[in-house]
């Protein structure tokens, strides 16, 4: 087993769902409460990464990062290193392609929040902040969960935006899926099988959780 | 007072009223569809940007403006001394009955907020549901519940849009007997619309009857809603 990649990938994965969580609260609660004409471009926008193909979404962010861009090379100034080929440049790519997964069931959970008590909180002087903490994230516990979970896997499982953007170096880029696809090219069956069966034992697990979460908490459904 | 003008469009209903209700207790009177609860949001500030572009309104309170399309002002929910209840009590599930009403106080302390909670469910006649959660109550207590909650940030304005509904007859005119003399003491302006004849007698009014989104007449109830009066006599007979 490769404990260094199996580190890594949940190190980018942990770092991934933390960021995303801080992104989708915010937008899914603006998608939801907000009557914006540019609702449904935005919208589009998060959902993208669901059908672009990965390496589509890898190549036009290593292109979009890397020194033939203005934006990439003033990046790669500030920084001090260029983001791609890098641990911080897998994270941004990451953030990006399981935006959805994140976004998704917050909007589907805030959704249900009945609109009387939207009406009432604000009614009452809630700000939107105060409504998304106080009234929205409570009453859509599970979508909260949901969304933490399906981020934490979908990262731990993505292999083009990885592999496009950041290659396959030990240590900095190299995730299990990348060990997964080497050990194959290698013809090492054997240690493919132990790190395919640990990527689907994890996830079955956090499955399960979610699922066991929304039984014993009575939660909403996402 | 209570200065308003509204010029609405909702699929095919027109909503056009341009009115001043000087009272302390208005009650608009009309039967379902005629757009009490319409206009009763739009005084609100609910719904107001959602048709901004359909919508030309114009609100005052005691001469201050708290919506006037053509300056693009909506002062938000919350912002305009205004509460609302609503048929449907909506209480906040996950919190207490104690925890609802304190939730338009985050800006008391502890102690102010805990005795003036107190003292507001005493009023509305739920004092001893303090703890207990929104899904263990009645549809009576929960409406009960949903008006100690408006009156808790202390409004100038209270929107009523049928909010006893659930309460039997002798409730509902004990609680809107207290909360005339609770309004009355506190200067709180009170709109509460209704297509139930006998609430808007038993209040003694000014009544303003809404029909198809137009204001059809306003006065006082017995001027008002004589012909109601009459139907509600025959019917007794």
């Amino acid at each position: 087993m490769d404990w260094q990649a199996l580190a890594l990938t949940l190190k980018l994965a942990a770092v991934t769902t933390a960021i995303l969580l801080a992104i989708a609260i915010p937008l899914a609660a603006w998608l939801v409460l907000s009557r914006s004409r540019w609702l449904a471009v935005l919208e589009a926008l998060a959902a993208l990464p669901l059908v672009l193909p990965p390496t589509v979404l890898g190549f036009f962010l290593l292109v979009l990062l890397g020194p033939r861009t203005a934006f990439g090379r003033g990046l790669t100034a500030l920084l001090g290193h260029p983001l791609a080929f890098s641990f911080s440049g897998l994270v941004v790519g990451s953030v990006l392609y399981s935006l959805p997964f994140a976004v998704q069931p917050l909007v589907a959970g805030f959704s249900s929040v009945e609109p009387g008590l939207v009406d009432a909180a604000r009614l009452l002087g809630a700000s939107p902040f105060r409504l998304v903490t106080t009234l929205l994230l409570p009453l859509a516990q599970r979508s909260l969960i949901a969304a933490a979970v399906l981020s934490f896997l979908h990262t731990m499982g993505e292999f083009g935006v990885v592999l496009m953007l950041g290659g396959d170096i030990p240590g900095a880029t190299r995730t299990l899926s990348i060990v997964l696809y080497n050990q194959v090219e290698n013809f090492d069956y054997a240690a493919a099988n132990r790190t395919a069966a640990l990527l689907l034992g994890m996830s079955v697990l956090a499955l399960a959780a979610i699922y066991l979460a929304g039984r014993t908490r009575g939660g909403r459904r996402a | 007072m209570l200065e308003f003008a509204f010029d609405a469009r909702r699929g095919s209903f027109h909503l056009h009223v341009e009115c001043r209700f000087a009272s302390e207790w208005t009650v608009i009177f009309g039967p379902s569809g005629a757009g009490k609860s319409t206009l009763l949001r739009l005084l609100a500030g609910l719904d107001a940007t959602a048709s901004a572009s359909r919508l030309s309104a114009r609100v005052a309170l005691d001469g201050s403006l708290l919506t006037d399309s053509t300056t693009r002002l909506w002062l938000r929910p919350g912002h305009r001394k205004t509460s609302m209840v609503a048929q449907q009590a909506s209480l906040f599930p996950h919190l207490t009955i104690a925890a609802n009403v304190a939730y338009g106080l985050p800006w008391l302390d502890e102690k102010e907020r805990k005795s003036w909670v107190k003292e507001l469910l005493q009023f509305a006649g739920a004092v001893d549901l303090a703890n207990r959660r929104p899904q263990d109550l009645s549809g009576g207590e929960a409406q009960r519940v949903a008006l100690a909650r408006a009156l808790a940030p202390q409004p100038r304005l209270l929107l009523l849009d049928e909010p006893f509904s659930a309460l039997d007859g002798s409730a509902s005119d004990a609680l809107l007997a207290r909360l005339k003399d609770w309004a009355h003491e506190h200067h709180i302006q009170t709109v509460m619309a209704t297509h139930d004849a006998t609430d808007a007698l038993a209040t003694s009014a000014e009544v303003a009857l809404l029909h198809e989104g137009r204001l059809a007449a306003l006065g006082p109830a017995a001027a008002v809603l004589a012909s109601e009066r009459l139907r509600l006599l025959d019917r007794l007979r």
